[in-house]
């Protein structure tokens, strides 16, 4: 769906560049024991594939670690980085553990849903954020924080939310787990 | 001031980069065991050394190691856990992003000590830009000899790889990273057989947290003996504490065990006092599964004797005025915090960790964060706290793994502790006020 959205090619299968790093990938491991590559190469594909796992690519997955499909949707289910269902270009994880929670999580989170109009779980209309609250990141010496792509965003302030939240926009660009993006703290 | 032993240099401009690292004597302990030194012999001197698991745990290293089954043929394995998920633990964080070559070198000495040929790192998939930190790392090391084929000229050989995990608290637990490094669900596994007889691949392995590898550089460079001189007793060395919460400075330091927690939290060199001017109200001293504690007794056992920043001291009085040293992960809540709030984050985060396999820790988790939540939003019953107790105490100890303990011994101890402010919460039918 998303990849009609974006305009690009609907075929699952991974740029040349994406297969050599594939290929890297699944030979740090000894012979025979090539499922081990399946959460590095999950990530590969979500970043690859606008951010989410559809049934095509776990399949895809599979047949380039000649798996069964099966273990590679009970994995993709299992890790809570893995989205199995579309989200928007931007997805915000807030912390809300403990820590977290001591310094002022809790108004980030009621913020940010106010500012963009959405509950937790949800994507703008524009398909731009998704906002989801995550469980301790180890941000708890600079809490409250948030994750987006690679980066950690962290000491925030309802302020510091505004800034990055523009700066996301401006750039229009998807995140990626596997990319920093290319500003650091608002 | 404390000795450092894993932060000395961590100001140093470029100690991230190969050269800088070096030229502070970097990869020295590799030269030595390598090169003087049999592989028993390092294990030796970390035996000497008590070093003790740095992940929460606290299990001796160099005995841990001692368990690996040397009679099998098949490969051995070092894997490193870089898991860090415990909440309120940010120290291996700290020291892989700013001092890479440190678990670099302490992970080239200690698979030489275990004749591991390829090792690897397991860190959390969210520190993915560690990854990228760590890598750039292991490049320098290999240009330079010190990973490979032949390190520096001897026969010794090791090839290492970080590998991400995709977020799950349970893969720190060491059979459920195995699992994981497999390309599987993060379900811990029955023991025995331990890792050190089937582990990884159903090989020899040994699982260890960040800071223990990063610090046997120091152990090999100062002899064990010397090592144990440091600390007091049992509780040998330095140890990395993660500080958080309500206090003045937030941050990583490094302790010299033994520091007194009145210490800790007050002085400048370390917390630097409770914020706002506030008083100390309750700690929860190495992560977020250990007992929370109130004021006076995180500050003096119950024999009125100065609480210590050891493992013995910390748990002197055992779960009844005690707690643990845990991962040190030390959060500390002031005089505003409720408690009742605070442990709701615990259950839902233990709730939302739970791996699904053993039914007490599954369905008991889910329960717990359920009554929290009502009391914490002024819909609890009076029996709720009788309710939390007896399900806590059906996960603790019912479970294959030890995420239903640590499940439970917060709920446990903040409901031992602190009873009147549950009765409060059972009896209010408005939310609690959010702290400010």
């Amino acid at each position: 769906m998303l990849n009609e959205i974006d305009g690009m090619n609907t075929e699952i299968k991974f740029s040349p560049e994406a297969l050599a790093q594939a290929q890297k990938i699944i030979a740090r491991y000894p012979q025979g024991k090539q499922k081990s590559a399946l959460l590095p190469l999950l990530h590969l594909a979500q970043s690859e594939f606008d951010g989410w796992l559809s049934p095509e690519v776990m399949d895809y997955v599979a047949s380039l670690l000649s798996i069964k499909p099966i273990e590679v949707y009970e994995v993709a289910t299992f890790y809570s980085m893995f989205n199995t269902k579309p989200v928007g270009k931007c997805l915000i994880e807030v912390c809300q553990t403990g820590p977290c929670w001591l310094r002022g999580a809790d108004e980030i989170v009621a913020y940010i849903k106010k500012k963009l109009n959405i509950e937790v779980g949800e994507t703008t209309a524009d398909g731009m954020f998704t906002l989801k609250t995550v469980e301790c990141l180890g941000s708890c010496g600079t809490a409250p924080m948030l994750q987006c792509g690679a980066n950690f965003y962290e000491n925030l302030t309802p302020e510091k939310v505004d800034e990055l939240i523009e700066k996301f926009r401006t750039s229009g660009k998807r995140t990626s787990y596997l990319r920093l993006n290319e500003f650091q703290n608002a | 001031m404390g000795r450092k032993l894993l932060l000395e240099h961590i100001n140093e401009p470029g100690i991230n980069t190969f050269e800088v690292y070096r030229k502070k004597g970097g990869y020295a302990s590799v030269e030595k065991a390598l090169k003087t030194m049999t592989p028993d012999a390092v294990t030796e001197e970390v035996k000497k050394s008590g070093l003790r698991g740095r992940g929460g745990a606290g299990f001796p290293a160099g005995m841990k190691w001692s368990f690996i089954d040397k009679k099998s043929d098949k490969p051995r394995y070092l894997v490193c856990n870089a898991d860090e998920s415990e909440p309120g633990t940010f120290k291996d964080r700290y020291l892989m992003e700013r001092i890479p070559h440190l678990l670099i070198e302490g992970m080239i000495t200690s698979s030489y000590a275990l004749g591991a040929k390829t090792s690897y790192i397991y860190i959390r998939g969210e520190y993915m830009y560690i990854v990228r930190i760590l890598e750039k790392a292991i490049d320098e090391a290999y240009a330079n000899g010190f990973l490979g084929k032949n390190i520096l000229g001897t026969d010794y050989s090791l090839d290492l790889y970080v590998h991400p995990g995709a977020g799950a608290y349970i893969c720190g637990e060491e059979t459920a990273l195995l699992e994981s490094l497999e390309g599987k669900r993060g379900n811990p596994r029955l023991k025995p057989p331990f890792p050190a007889v089937a582990g990884l691949y159903a090989s020899p392995t040994v699982v260890n947290n960040v800071e223990t590898i990063a610090t046997v550089p120091a152990i090999v460079n100062m002899t064990g003996d010397e090592y144990a001189k440091i600390g007091i007793g049992k509780s040998t060395g330095t140890k990395l504490i993660s500080a958080s919460g309500h206090i003045n400075k937030p941050g990583v330091y490094e302790i010299e065990l033994g520091v007194p927690v009145e210490e800790f939290i007050y002085s400048e060199e370390y917390c630097g006092g409770i914020w706002k001017g506030r008083k100390l109200k309750a700690v929860v001293a190495g992560g977020s599964s250990v007992p929370v504690l109130p004021a006076d007794l995180i500050l003096k056992t119950a024999k009125g004797e100065p609480r210590l920043m050891t493992y013995e001291s910390l748990s002197d009085g055992g779960f009844a005025t005690g707690t643990m040293l845990g991962s040190g992960g030390f959060i500390v809540m002031d005089e505003t915090t409720s408690i009742v709030q605070n442990l709701y984050t615990f259950a839902r985060f233990y709730h939302h960790e739970s791996c699904g396999q053993c039914s007490p820790c599954r369905e008991g988790t889910g329960w717990m964060e359920k009554i929290l939540h009502r009391l914490h939003h002024g819909h609890g019953k009076k029996e709720d706290i009788d309710v939390l107790l007896d399900v806590s105490k059906k996960i603790e100890g019912n479970t294959i793994c030890p995420l239903g303990d640590a499940a439970a011994w917060p709920v446990a101890s903040a409901i031992r502790h602190f009873r009147k402010e549950f009765e409060e919460a059972a009896l209010a039918h408005e939310p609690l006020l959010v702290n400010s």
